[in-house]
């Protein structure tokens, strides 16, 4: 990992870095920051050091910090119209004018990706973090606790688990977001987060508790309890980290599945509604051309995939970073 | 030498056994640890030996108030330790100070050896100001024979026994008066369970350290022990000096245990009476009535079935024996006490 090709692509953005580590691994935001700042290293420290050096880790940075940027200002990237178009110009082709063509209704599909940046990152970066940490929340409270709370919690679970997906998103969004109601771009977002958390939390909990289960019985947290420690540290400085890793790839798997599930959503007229701009939206309405017009299909899956991908490896790169054993 | 540190009263320890998931019903309960008594000096080294199952690790645990005694006390110089909570179970955790048998599970794997070494001082902030700590560890380090410039390594780039020296720099840090060993030489090599066993000699000198020292081994606990207690099932069944116990055992289990040390002397080999033991352990939900080792027992009568056989000293013997039979016997030397 030390050879000279890594150390260029090191020194390429070295002031923003620590900005978008925070957002691209939010399940950090749990563990404890070492106080001591000198020489000493903790776990931490150590899992910078090791990411540092990580080809894969900048790259995957570096597109996430593009399409956090792109959601935060699309007029940096284009200077094109999203929501208006010219019929006159329907399914016109990629060319040097307009990059990636023209959609049905004749609007700029590369400032339509740009824009539908916002909308689909924003959606699946918040119910991602949402997701893990009150599933990962109530996974440690069950498995920690064990008894009569582990039994009711893993209850409640079950009883969002058995809802089907779509059924219980249209069930919410149809009663808070139904057909002649006028939420504005921001509430549907909202509500459209909180289904998805609410309807997918239970996997996080079953996850983080089987490996708090697993965990628990360990020496290491038997002698930090003889010790002394409190239950706080046992579970901040033990635990998490070593349950942290199955939640850390599930996580970022997650991002990419949440974008593919608010398409659904726009698809089925419960989620985001024109003229509001996701690459969901996108895709869903490409579909109906992809023989004639592909490229209305190409642009926003490829701006999907890119993102999705970052987002898996990066994950991947913090799990190993975290992992002293495999450094 | 006289001050008792830990005095252990009729301790008892069940865990119940249950059936059914919503409606739990108790349908038994193993017994664990089933009324020890004993006491520990200041500086002395108390060993415990016994097989695997006979109640040794739950005994280091309701030492370490990691469990509640179902009945009995433990007594830290007078003090009930199972009825302390808050800041005085905190002060006595400073006192008390716990080494665990496998060195490859009981260090978290994510933690430096300065955060391992330096977390007991972080859970007891009085003990070291913030600055010191640092130089703590190191210092703690050099004294378990670990070079303090691995302060930032993880516990994975260690050895077994460099790990295990590890968790005794652990529990060294808060200057305990006690530390109950459990097992802690049991999971290395033989070459290294001498080296650890010099350090734990070495740093009871230097500390005036208390050892409650458990082992299934007989003869690394006669390496260290100033007395030894034998268990069976629960139950102390011999208790003595390490002289009184290895040269002159009186309780059957204890001779059997001591027969069946391997001897490296050929020639004495020869001379040796091996007792071979029948059967297995009686399970301990259920375990025989009067005398538990009756049922393995060659000097079993009727007697031993109807009365349990109190610890105490008995005739013809100079140490305290729970056998109805109690006799001497001879059992050829095993080995150099070391």
């Amino acid at each position: 990992m030390s050879d000279p090709s890594t150390a260029s692509i090191v020194s390429t953005p070295p002031a923003t870095m620590p900005t978008e580590a925070g957002s691209g691994a939010p399940t950090n935001a749990g563990l404890p920051e070492n106080a001591k700042k000198q020489k000493p290293r903790g776990l931490l420290g150590d899992a910078w050091r090791d990411l540092r050096r990580k080809p894969l880790f900048w790259i995957s940075a570096t597109f996430i910090l593009l399409f956090v940027v792109m959601a935060a200002f699309p007029s940096l990237f284009t200077s094109g119209d999203a929501v208006n178009g010219a019929l006159g110009r329907s399914r016109v082709e990629p060319s040097s004018s307009a990059w990636f063509g023209y959609d049905v209704q004749g609007r700029d599909v590369y400032a339509r990706v740009i824009y539908g940046a916002r909308a689909s990152i924003v959606v699946a970066l918040l119910s991602t973090i949402l997701t893990l940490l009150f599933g990962g929340a109530m996974g440690i409270i069950a498995g920690y606790r064990g008894g009569w709370v582990d039994a009711v919690l893993s209850r409640i679970a079950d009883i969002f688990f058995g809802l089907p997906f779509v059924l219980g998103a249209i069930v919410i969004l149809t009663t808070f977001n139904g057909s002649g109601t006028d939420n504005g771009e921001w509430t549907i977002m909202g509500l459209v987060i909180l289904s998805l958390t609410v309807l997918s939390w239970p996997v996080v909990m079953r996850l983080m508790r089987s490996s708090v289960l697993a965990t628990k019985e360990a020496d290491y947290i038997v002698a930090a309890r003889a010790l002394g420690a409190g239950t706080g540290r046992i579970i901040l400085k033990h635990l998490l980290p070593n349950c942290l890793a199955p939640l850390l790839v599930y996580g970022t798997i997650m991002v990419g599945s949440f974008i593919g599930a608010e398409a659904t959503l726009s698809f089925l007229g419960i989620g985001l509604k024109s003229p509001v701009v996701s690459w969901g939206i996108m895709i869903s309405e490409a579909q109906n051309y992809i023989r004639v017009s592909p490229f209305l299909l190409f642009f926003p899956s490829a701006f999907l995939v890119i993102a999705v991908l970052s987002f898996v490896m990066l994950g991947e790169a913090v799990r190993e970073a975290l992992d002293p054993k495999l450094r | 030498m006289t001050e008792n540190i830990i005095e252990v009263r009729d301790l008892v320890k069940h865990y119940p056994v249950t059936r059914g998931v919503v409606f739990k019903k108790t349908i038994g309960h193993v017994k664990a640890v089933d009324g020890v008594s004993f006491e520990l000096k200041a500086g002395e080294t108390l060993g415990v030996v016994g097989e695997s199952g006979c109640g040794k690790s739950t005994l280091a645990r309701v030492l370490m108030n990691l469990e509640k005694p179902t009945a009995g006390q433990v007594l830290y110089k007078g003090q009930d330790i199972s009825k302390l909570s808050g800041g005085a179970l905190r002060r006595l955790r400073r006192q008390i100070q716990l080494v665990m048998q496998d060195p490859y599970t009981s260090l978290n794997p994510r933690m430096t050896v300065g955060d391992l070494i330096g977390e007991p001082f972080e859970i007891h902030p009085e003990v070291a100001p913030k600055r010191s700590r640092r130089d703590k560890v190191k210092e703690l380090l050099d004294l378990v024979g670990l070079n303090p410039e691995h302060i930032n390594r993880y516990p994975h780039q260690f050895s077994g026994g460099q790990r295990q020296r590890i968790g005794i720099a652990r529990a060294l840090a808060l200057r305990p008066e006690v530390i109950v060993c459990d097992e802690p030489v049991s999971a290395l090599d033989v070459s290294i369970q001498a080296q650890v066993m010099n350090l734990l000699e070495k740093l009871q000198a230097e500390f005036g350290l208390s050892y409650v020292f458990i082992a299934h081994d007989l003869s690394v606990v006669r390496h260290l022990s100033d007395r030894v207690a034998v268990m069976y099932l629960g139950k102390m069944v011999e208790v003595g000096t390490e002289d009184e116990i290895y040269e002159r055992p009186t309780h059957p289990y204890t001779q059997a245990l001591l027969s069946a040390v391997p001897v490296p002397d050929p020639t004495v080999r020869e001379s040796k009476a091996i007792i071979r033991l029948q059967g297995d352990v009686p399970s301990p939900v259920s375990p025989p009535s009067g005398c538990r080792f009756r049922t393995r027992c060659w000097k079993a009568q009727d007697v031993c079935a109807q009365e349990v056989p109190l610890l105490q000293i008995r005739r013809g013997s100079d140490h305290p024996s729970a056998c109805h039979f109690a006799e001497k016997r001879e059992i050829v030397a095993t080995h150099e006490a070391a």
